[in-house]
């Protein structure tokens, strides 16, 4: 099964220069190399700040746009990857060790299996 | 070697090896997440290298071998990044493993007392066992047991903290613990069989499964252990699975033991069955399981409900209730005094088992109640009991049931 490894963090820590968060950012190289070299590796990218991000709506056929969005907490989107992994605790494992896991947190989503009905809510 | 026949032989060793290897590498590196990793590395690196140098004459000693040395690179270079690990060099100097037999039989019994070590809570203790022997995913588990994926997800990696933090032991108890976890073992064994067995209705696929694996772990148990208890349950398990097949109709309604088409039961496995349960009886202790195997075994022999040896099966539950004193058997002994003595004295027992109190939520005593006062023609009373059984039972197929047994009752 594939999961995304969504990672959220608050770039004020992520960046501060401290030695704990400069710790995290040295490791990422080698946790990637680790799940290339693992085989669980599908893809994965880092985002920019949301400063440069734009949000899109259409409603009534009217496109709106606005700067970036707006985030009531702190941390936001930073980057995923996409996994392959036997089961969701496979998948919690190998996000567990993903370095930004102990500045922010990673949340583990199950890509959709097209061939099950859709959710009824 | 070509890359298709390489491919076969990693498929067969992940079928036949990776439980065993789990299980030992478990026991090699110290913990459940090292070891997984570490599985999952050594199937990574025979995908690489079988295809190219041919398949190991031991795969198992292979897989073990490169799963702990893979770990143990990784681990050095972590210790690198993070400094060093004392304990690193002395995990690294050990000897590697020795695949005798016995050892590998010792692991599998290590993990299947671990996973169900009596300070987990019941739940968790199934959820374990099921992944980490049984070798089901998170998500075969949960569809299993019509849970959401996160929470059987959460018991799992709970249960593994407990196991580290309480540093509950890899190990095989002692002969003083032994029979005290071993039925612990059992139980699990036992919940996973019931879970499968009693479900007609949902994903039957899936919970026939846990009957599958219900009964692999208890022939694991009885390989390893020659335990009368043990003999007793995968005896019990085997003859509720002879008559599988025939509980249910082709429209899913439940089929009474007294309507099942008895030439369709499983004559192999009620045989198999009957050896262990005389193997069990050959010892001198015999406990709940296989008092129960004793029953199921005189329904499987008799030919029909009328032909059934009811005084047998009434003194086999005497010596029950007082072995294991229970509510339900309480309830199944008076379903076979009714049919010993007729349903008089059947509905006094049933009163009886009830009046203790814990069957009042339980659907199938008030469908025993029910049955008995229609047989003895109190349709009104009979009507009651099946009302009340009905707003309480939860499976389709037994809602079904229930309505067909109202409506058949005289106005």
């Amino acid at each position: 099964m594939q999961y995304v490894c969504l990672i959220y963090f608050d770039p004020q820590q992520v960046f501060d220069q401290s030695a704990e968060s400069n710790a995290v950012l040295a490791a990422v190289g080698q946790y990637n190399d680790d799940l290339k070299a693992s085989g669980h590796y599908v893809t994965s990218q880092a985002l920019t700040l949301p400063n440069e991000a734009m949000t899109v709506r259409v409603r009534a056929g009217k496109m709106s746009a606005t700067d970036g969005p707006f985030m009531e907490t702190r941390e936001m989107l930073a980057g995923f990857i996409l996994i392959e992994a036997r089961d969701l605790n496979e998948a919690v494992q190998i996000a567990a060790r993903d370095p930004f896991a102990r500045l922010g947190a990673i949340e583990v989503r199950p890509v959709v299996d097209y061939s099950k009905p859709r959710p009824k809510l | 070697m070509t890359a298709d026949a390489a491919r076969a032989a990693i498929d067969a060793a992940y079928r036949t090896e990776a439980r065993r290897v789990l299980a030992t590498l478990i026991r090699l590196l110290g913990g459940f997440d090292a070891a997984e990793e570490a599985l999952h590395d050594a199937f990574a690196a025979a995908a690489a290298q079988w295809p190219r140098d041919g398949v190991p004459a031991n795969p198992y000693a292979w897989l073990v071998s490169t799963g702990r040395f893979r770990t143990i690179d990784r681990w050095r270079r972590q210790a690198r990044l993070r400094g060093a690990l004392p304990e690193l060099t002395a995990l690294a100097d050990m000897q590697p493993e020795t695949a005798a037999p016995e050892d590998i039989v010792d692991d599998e019994l290590r993990l299947i007392f671990t996973c169900c070590h009596p300070s987990l809570t019941p739940d968790a203790r199934i959820a374990l066992t099921l992944r980490e022997v049984g070798g089901l995913t998170t998500e075969e588990i949960a569809r299993a047991y019509l849970a959401p994926a996160p929470t059987i997800a959460q018991r799992i990696v709970r249960a593994k903290a407990k196991i580290r933090d309480d540093a509950i032991p890899y190990a095989i108890p002692d002969r003083a613990a032994l029979p005290a976890r071993l039925e612990s073992a059992l139980q699990v064994i036992y919940l996973i069989f019931n879970e499968g067995y009693a479900a007609t209705d949902g994903p039957s696929l899936m919970r026939a499964g846990l009957c599958d694996e219900a009964i692999r772990l208890g022939r694991l148990i009885v390989d390893l252990l020659d335990d009368s208890e043990a003999l007793g349950l995968l005896a019990l398990m085997l003859l509720h699975h002879a008559r599988a097949a025939t509980r249910v109709d082709a429209r899913g309604d439940l089929v009474l033991l007294e309507d099942q088409d008895r030439s369709l039961w499983e004559r192999a496995l009620i045989a198999e069955a009957q050896a262990l349960s005389a193997r069990a009886w050959a010892s001198r202790t015999v406990g709940p399981y296989a008092l129960q195997a004793a029953i199921a075994d005189l329904h499987a022999q008799a030919a029909s409900t009328t032909e059934t040896d009811w005084a047998q099966i009434v003194a086999l539950y005497d010596v029950l209730g007082r072995v294991a004193p229970a509510p339900v058997t309480a309830l199944n002994r008076a379903a076979a005094v009714s049919m010993r003595d007729g349903p008089e004295a059947g509905l006094a027992a049933v009163d009886a088992a009830m009046a203790q109190g814990e069957l009042d939520d339980y659907h199938l005593a008030h469908a025993a109640r029910a049955d008995m006062q229609r047989r003895l023609g109190h349709s009104e009373a009979a009507r009651a009991a099946y009302q009340r059984a009905l707003a309480l039972a939860r499976q389709p197929a037994e809602q079904r049931f229930l309505r067909a047994r109202l409506a058949q009752l005289p106005a």
